[in-house]
C-alpha cells in the first residue's frame, strides 16, 4: 500500500514539475566529449567551492557581528567558543583562496583550449562576470574580520576611486559612507557580501551553465563533436554527462578535498598567504601597518596598479587588465581552438603570459622598490601585449590540421609503465647487495637504487627537447 | 586623490622603519604537546605579564580543559587570588593609568603569537639591554624604542649592548652584565614556556585541529580510492 502511495505523490509532482526532463536534458542526455582531461575538473570544483562558501558563510553569519566595535572579537568568539566554529571559519577562509585557485585554472583551461571562441563567447562573458563578482565578493568579505589588513586594504582600494577625475572624491565618500573606512562601511560591505553579490553570483553561475548546455562543452582538441553523430543523433565522441562525468568529477572532488583538508587542518594561514599575519591585529585607524598587501589572488592586478606611474592611469590599467579578458573572443583571430593544433607563436605568447601573470602575482606581494617596480613594468607590458597584439600575431600563425575525431589521452594507469621507465633511468641499482636474503618489496625498489646522474641528464635533455618541439 | 597620495607614500615610507628589520630572530622551541611547559607558561604570564596585558579571549576554564589540568589546581597555581574559573584573563590595569605611565595602552595579547610569530616573541623577550636614554632605562634590539619595560630583568639579569665591528658592518651583541636570579638556560626555558603559552592562546583550537586532521585525511584517501574504482568501472567501455 505504502510504496504506491509514495509513487502517486511522485507522479503528482512530476505532472506539475519537469524534473524528469530537466534531469534528462542536463545530466543523462547531455553529451560531453569523452576526452576531457585534468583541466576539466575545475568547473565542477568551482561549483563545489561555491556551495562550501554558501554553507560555511551562512553558519558564520549566525555568530558574526557586523559592527566595528564587535566584529573582530566576534570572529575570535567563533574561533574559540562556537562549537566547530574554527572549522567553519577555516573552511570559509581557505575556500576563498581555493575558489580563486580553481577559477584561475578554469580560466586558463578556457584560454588554452579556445573554449571562449565561437560559439561559446557568451559562456566566456558570463564566466568573466562571475570572476568580477567573485573579486567584489572576496574584497568585501575581507573587510569583515576587521583586522588591520582588512581595514587598510579596504582603505587603499576604495581610495582608488578618488583617483577618478571630477567625481572621484565624492564617489569614494559615497562608497564608504564616511570619510574613512568605518562602521558604516563595514555594515554595507556585510550586506553586499552576504546578500547582494551572492545572489548575483548564483544567477551568473546559472546562466553560465545554461549557456554551456545550449552549445555543449568544448574539449582538449577543440573539435565540434556535434558534427559527427550516429543514427540516433548522439555525437560519436560524446558520452552522457551522468554517469560518466559525475563519477569522474567525484574522484576529482576526492583529490581536491585531500588538498583542501590538508590546508584547513595543518596550515590554515598558508604562511600568511590565505590569512595574513597582520590581520590578527584589530583594525586601528590611527596606525598604518608596515606593509599593506592584498591577498594573493589580487596581487597580479595590484602589481599592475603600482607599476604605472600615474595614479589614475594605474587604476585604468588595473581595470583594463580585467577588461581585456572580456574581449578575448574578438581579439583572437584564429579559428583553431585548441593549443594542440595552434602555431608556435601563440604557444610562446601564452607561455609568456603565464610567466608574467605569476611574476606580477609575486611582485604584488613584495614592497615596491624601484627595481621591483621596473620589473613589474616589463611584465605589465607583456600582460597587455599578449592581449592587444593578439589580433596581429594570431593572423601570422601557422596552425596544424585539426583531426575529425577527438584523441584520447592516456589514463593514469596507462602512463604508469612510462613513469616506471623514467624512474629506472634516473636511478641505478646500488652495488652493495642486501645481505638479508628476505627483502621487502617496497624497500628493494626504493632503497636499493641510487640516483643516476647520467640518466637524469638524459631525461632532462629529452624533456627540454620535447618542450622546445611542442613550442614550434 | 590627496588621500591616495598620502596612503601610497605611507606605504613606501612605513616599510623602511619596520621594527625588526635586519635582526636575526632566535628560534623558539614550541611544543604544544608539552602540557607542563604550557602550564608553566600560563603561570609565568599571570605572574609577570597580566599586570599590564590582558588575554581577554580565553578563560581559565578553557586552559584547564585543553591541558587536562584540574580546575582547582589551575585556580590555585595559575590564576590570581580571587579569580573564578570562568574569568577571562583580564588585566586589572585601567586604560587611563596605562596611558599616563607608558604613553600607550599595553595591547591585548590574545593573538600576539599569530601576528608576530613565536620566534619574534622569544627573541623580543630576550633582547632587552640597558639604555639610559630610554624612560625605563632599557631598550630592545628586536623592537627598537619599545614602550614596554623589561618585566623579567630580575630573572635574566642586566644585559648590555656591545658594538662589534665586522666586515659586514657594525653588529650589536648583548652581553650579560649583572647575573639574574635564573641561569641563562633556566631563563631561556622560562621564556620558551611563556611563548608556548602565547602560541596556545593565539589559537586554542590548534591542538584539536591537528589531532583531528589525520582522521579526515584517512577518510578522504579511502573516499578517493572508492571514487576512483567507481570511475574505472563506469569508464571501462569508453575508448
Amino acid at each position: 500500500m505504502k510504496p504506491s502511495r509514495l509513487n502517486a505523490c511522485g507522479e503528482w509532482v512530476l505532472d506539475r514539475f519537469p524534473l524528469a526532463s530537466l534531469w534528462k536534458d542536463h545530466m543523462t542526455h547531455y553529451y560531453a566529449p569523452k576526452n576531457f582531461n585534468f583541466w576539466y575538473f575545475f568547473g565542477s570544483l568551482a561549483l563545489l567551492v561555491l556551495v562550501n562558501q554558501f554553507i560555511t558563510g551562512i553558519l558564520l553569519t549566525m555568530n558574526y557581528k557586523p559592527d566595528a566595535k564587535l566584529a573582530f572579537d566576534s570572529v575570535e568568539y567563533i574561533m574559540r567558543d562556537v562549537s566547530w566554529g574554527w572549522l567553519v571559519r577555516y573552511m570559509h577562509s581557505t575556500g576563498a583562496s581555493a575558489f580563486f585557485i580553481v577559477v584561475y585554472l578554469h580560466m586558463f583551461r578556457g584560454i588554452m583550449y579556445g573554449s571562449f571562441k565561437q560559439p561559446r563567447e557568451l559562456i566566456w562573458i558570463f564566466g568573466m562576470l562571475i570572476f568580477v563578482a567573485l573579486m567584489a565578493e572576496a574584497f568585501m568579505g575581507y573587510l569583515l574580520p576587521w583586522g588591520q589588513m582588512s581595514y587598510w586594504g579596504a582603505q587603499v582600494i576604495i581610495s582608488l576611486f578618488s583617483a577618478i577625475p571630477v567625481i572621484g572624491d565624492d564617489l569614494s565618500l559615497w562608497l564608504r559612507g564616511d570619510y574613512v573606512v568605518s562602521d558604516a562601511t563595514l555594515n554595507r560591505f556585510f550586506a553586499f557580501h552576504v546578500i547582494a553579490v551572492p545572489l548575483v553570483l548564483v544567477m551568473l553561475v546559472f546562466m553560465h551553465i545554461v549557456a554551456l548546455h545550449e552549445v555543449g562543452s568544448n574539449n582538449p582538441d577543440g573539435i565540434d563533436i556535434k558534427k559527427l553523430k550516429d543514427k540516433d543523433g548522439i555525437p560519436l565522441d560524446g558520452i552522457p554527462f551522468h554517469p560518466y562525468y559525475s563519477v569522474k568529477d567525484i574522484a576529482g572532488v576526492g583529490v581536491f578535498l585531500i588538498f583542501f583538508a590538508t590546508i584547513i587542518f595543518y596550515m590554515p594561514e598558508m604562511g600568511g598567504y590565505f590569512l595574513e599575519h597582520a590581520n590578527f591585529i584589530p583594525a586601528d585607524p590611527m596606525k598604518t601597518p608596515e606593509h599593506i598587501a592584498p591577498l594573493w589572488y589580487f596581487t597580479p592586478f595590484y602589481a599592475i596598479l603600482r607599476a604605472i606611474p600615474d595614479k589614475f592611469a594605474g587604476v585604468i590599467g588595473m581595470g583594463g587588465a580585467i577588461v581585456v579578458l572580456f574581449l578575448l573572443p574578438w581579439l583572437d583571430r584564429n579559428p583553431v581552438r585548441s593549443i594542440r593544433y595552434r602555431g608556435g607563436i601563440y604557444k610562446k605568447a601564452l607561455a609568456l603570459f603565464v610567466i608574467s601573470f605569476i611574476a606580477l602575482g609575486y611582485l604584488g606581494t613584495q614592497p615596491a622598490t624601484p627595481v621591483m617596480t621596473n620589473i613589474a613594468r616589463v611584465f605589465t607590458a607583456i600582460y597587455f601585449g599578449f592581449f592587444l597584439l593578439m589580433p596581429i600575431y594570431t593572423r601570422w600563425e601557422k596552425t596544424k590540421p585539426v583531426p575529425e575525431r577527438v584523441t584520447m589521452d592516456l589514463t593514469l594507469e596507462e602512463q604508469f609503465p612510462a613513469i616506471c621507465e623514467v624512474f629506472e633511468e634516473i636511478t641505478e641499482a646500488a652495488s652493495a647487495p642486501d645481505d638479508d636474503g628476505h627483502q621487502h618489496a617496497f624497500r628493494s625498489v626504493f632503497f636499493s637504487r641510487r640516483p643516476n646522474p647520467e640518466g637524469m641528464r638524459n631525461v632532462a635533455t629529452r624533456l627540454a627537447k620535447k618542450l622546445k618541439k611542442s613550442l614550434d | 586623490m590627496k588621500n591616495l597620495t598620502t596612503l601610497l607614500l605611507l606605504l613606501t615610507l612605513s616599510f623602511g622603519v619596520r621594527a625588526s628589520e635586519g635582526i636575526e630572530l632566535q628560534e623558539a622551541d614550541v611544543d604544544l604537546g608539552d602540557k607542563a611547559s604550557l602550564l608553566r607558561g600560563a603561570h609565568h604570564f599571570v605572574t609577570y605579564c597580566l599586570g599590564c596585558h590582558s588575554i581577554k579571549q580565553i578563560r581559565y576554564l578553557r586552559l584547564a580543559l585543553d591541558t587536562h589540568a584540574d580546575e582547582k589546581e589551575v585556580l590555585r597555581d595559575i590564576a590570581p587570588f580571587g579569580a573564578s574559573i570562568y574569568d577571562n584573563l583580564h588585566s586589572a590595569m585601567n586604560k587611563h593609568d596605562a596611558e599616563k605611565w607608558f604613553g600607550t595602552q599595553p595591547p591585548d595579547l590574545s593573538l600576539i603569537a599569530r601576528s608576530r610569530g613565536a620566534d619574534w616573541l622569544y627573541s623580543y623577550l630576550k633582547s632587552y639591554y640597558a639604555d639610559s636614554k630610554r624612560p625605563f632605562g632599557v631598550n630592545n634590539l628586536v623592537f627598537e624604542d619599545t614602550a614596554m619595560p623589561n618585566p623579567l630583568w630580575q630573572l635574566q639579569g642586566e644585559q648590555h649592548a656591545e658594538i662589534r665591528k665586522t666586515i659586514y658592518g657594525d653588529r650589536i651583541d648583548l652581553v650579560l652584565n649583572k647575573e639574574g636570579t635564573l641561569s641563562e638556560k633556566e631563563f631561556d626555558q622560562m621564556v620558551n614556556d611563556l611563548v608556548t603559552f602565547l602560541v596556545y592562546v593565539g589559537e586554542p583550537a590548534q591542538m584539536e585541529r591537528e589531532s583531528m586532521g589525520k582522521y579526515v585525511l584517512i577518510f578522504l584517501f579511502l573516499f578517493f580510492g572508492l571514487a576512483y574504482l567507481l570511475k574505472k568501472e563506469y569508464w571501462k567501455d569508453i575508448h
